[in-house]
């Protein structure tokens, strides 16, 4: 049963996992204080039809999922200025990404086989080389956003005052996004768009419910990631199931009860602060 | 004294829409003024100007001495209130700790006297027992609060405030105008404060400025909300009542 640790692709798998899910979580604590959840949604979505076109085109699919994640994630946030124009602007892009999805997909014939292996992901066929390219990308990512944390919170939580403070958060709005379309773009051809997305919302949604401390709550959501990536991997390496189906499910079924149970908790003991969450 | 605020001629046009025409005022150093008229009378766009967020497009603005300009630290700004939702991940802390170093880039490593500035920020506010509380299950008036100890974290000369009694009842209307107040004069800074009603003001207020149909005009409460001036700012008869120190202005909007 645990012996599966002695092959390398499965330790591949863990390491590669466990980078994403510390970029997944850090860019997901972001994206749901923002209101992005549906913008990174419709990049995962859009970043299917990149992979697809490169496929078609006889180029390596990350290229495809570079070209169209980031610049979807520009069109996005230039678009969109407000929430609500802003979900608009996502639902047109992604409609249109899927749109040229679709055309790929019917043009290249025998493509079922890549469309499986991007939505789903081929996490127990990384080589080392994939895992070294996602460390370095990951890397990237989380130093950016260490550079900009405290403006990319300050203008999270209140664009209007972080305006005036001098916050250039027009062009946060923009970085940010583009940030997420890589983290997307490289996490994506190696462990799946479900997974991708999985990891992205689900562990930092279950950790902003648990505490109102920014800190906590990032890194409540890293331990989540990597539970939930380590418990997949190990799962999946035992049955016949694929890992994104319990990657999804156990965020799923961590997620709910603390969905449920918290709203009683946030209103009771947190109050006053004779509670320290 | 010294004037820290300083427009002349100045005018703001959307388009074909004038919202400031001809505005001329000097606010001195320390003064407590209440920003009042009509919505759309350009009272937010006066304190965009101010911090400089927008340009005129005609006229000279200055702020303590200087052109205005984005991230000035001399100014202290509270919005008007927006609803934090309840499962807000932040705590009181966190919300007034960007006041100090939330334009910094980096993470910005908590030490004590960090927590220390904090500290005495939600103090001179009364939210000090609310510091660990997460900001969306305060209620209006304590979020407000919470908005002004993160303006004052700068130590501004100026205090911009817009519209900061609309949310709360009379009662907690009248804690806000005492404490603001308070601040304004213990640390002597300009108060510009947005209002649809002077009464709760009256006491502590040095003069009004009203806004109407993009003019202006500035004064003792007394001097402006009369007849003959609000009747020429609307451009049609107005009436102030004055009943047991209270102004009741008839046949306007305010």
């Amino acid at each position: 049963m645990f012996n599966i640790f002695q092959y390398g692709f499965i330790q591949n798998a863990f390491v590669a996992g466990s980078i994403v899910a510390v970029v997944t979580a850090l860019l997901g604590y972001f994206l749901i204080v923002r209101g992005l959840t549906f913008a990174g949604h419709a990049l995962s979505n859009v970043g299917f039809a990149g992979a697809a076109g490169a496929v078609l085109a006889g180029i390596h699919p990350v290229y495809g999922l570079l070209l169209f994640t980031v610049g979807a994630g520009a069109v996005i946030s230039v678009l969109g200025k407000r929430i609500r124009e802003r979900d608009v602007a996502v639902g047109v892009v992604m409609t249109f990404a899927l749109g040229l999805g679709i055309l790929f997909l019917s043009l290249y014939h025998g493509f079922a086989e890549s469309a499986y292996s991007i939505l789903f992901g081929s996490i127990l066929g990384i080589s080392q080389s994939d895992v070294v390219v996602t460390a370095v990308f990951s890397l990237a990512i989380i130093l950016s956003l260490v550079f900009l944390a405290r403006p990319l919170m300050f203008s999270s939580f209140d664009p209007e005052i972080a305006d005036a403070r001098g916050v250039p958060v027009r062009a946060l709005d923009i970085i940010f996004l583009i940030l997420v379309a890589l983290a997307i773009s490289v996490a994506m051809q190696i462990v799946g768009v479900l997974i991708v997305f999985a990891l992205l919302v689900g562990p930092a949604a279950t950790a902003n419910r648990l505490t109102p401390r920014p800190a906590r709550a990032m890194g409540l959501a890293i331990l989540l990631g990597w539970t939930y990536t380590w418990l997949g991997i190990f799962l999946a390496a035992n049955t016949v199931f694929p890992v994104s189906f319990f990657v999804a499910s156990l965020s799923f079924i961590v997620y709910l009860p603390v969905r449920l149970l918290s709203s009683r908790w946030w209103r009771r003991g947190l109050r006053g602060g004779n509670v320290r969450a | 004294m010294q004037d820290s605020i300083i427009l002349e001629n100045v005018g703001v046009r959307f388009g074909e829409l004038s919202i400031l025409s001809d505005v001329n005022l000097s606010i001195r150093a320390g003064e407590f003024i209440v920003v009042l008229g009509p919505n759309g009378a350009g009272k937010t766009t006066l304190l965009k100007l101010l911090l400089g967020l927008i340009r005129p497009s005609a006229g000279k603005i200055q702020v303590l001495g200087r052109t205005p300009r984005r991230g000035n630290q001399a100014i202290g700004y509270v919005p008007q209130h927006r609803v934090i939702e309840p499962e807000t991940p932040l705590r009181a802390r966190d919300l007034v700790g960007f006041g100090l170093d939330g334009h910094r880039w980096g993470i910005g490593f908590p030490g004590r006297s960090r927590r220390e500035t904090i500290d005495r920020a939600l103090d001179e506010v009364d939210t000090l027992s609310l510091a660990e509380s997460p900001v969306g299950l305060l209620s209006g008036g304590e979020q407000q609060r919470l908005m002004i100890a993160q303006a004052l974290l700068t130590n501004p000369q100026i205090l911009l405030l817009d519209e900061p009694l609309a949310n709360l009842d009379l009662a907690h209307q009248q804690e806000a105008v005492s404490l603001i107040s308070r601040i304004c004069k213990t640390r002597g800074a300009s108060t510009l404060l947005v209002s649809h009603d002077i009464n709760p003001l009256l006491q502590v207020t040095d003069r009004v400025l009203f806004l109407a149909r993009s003019h202006a005009a500035i004064g003792a409460p007394s001097e402006v909300i009369n007849n003959e001036t609000l009747s020429r700012l609307y451009g049609l008869p107005v009436e102030v009542a004055r009943v047991a120190d209270r102004f009741f202005v008839l046949g306007a909007e305010l």
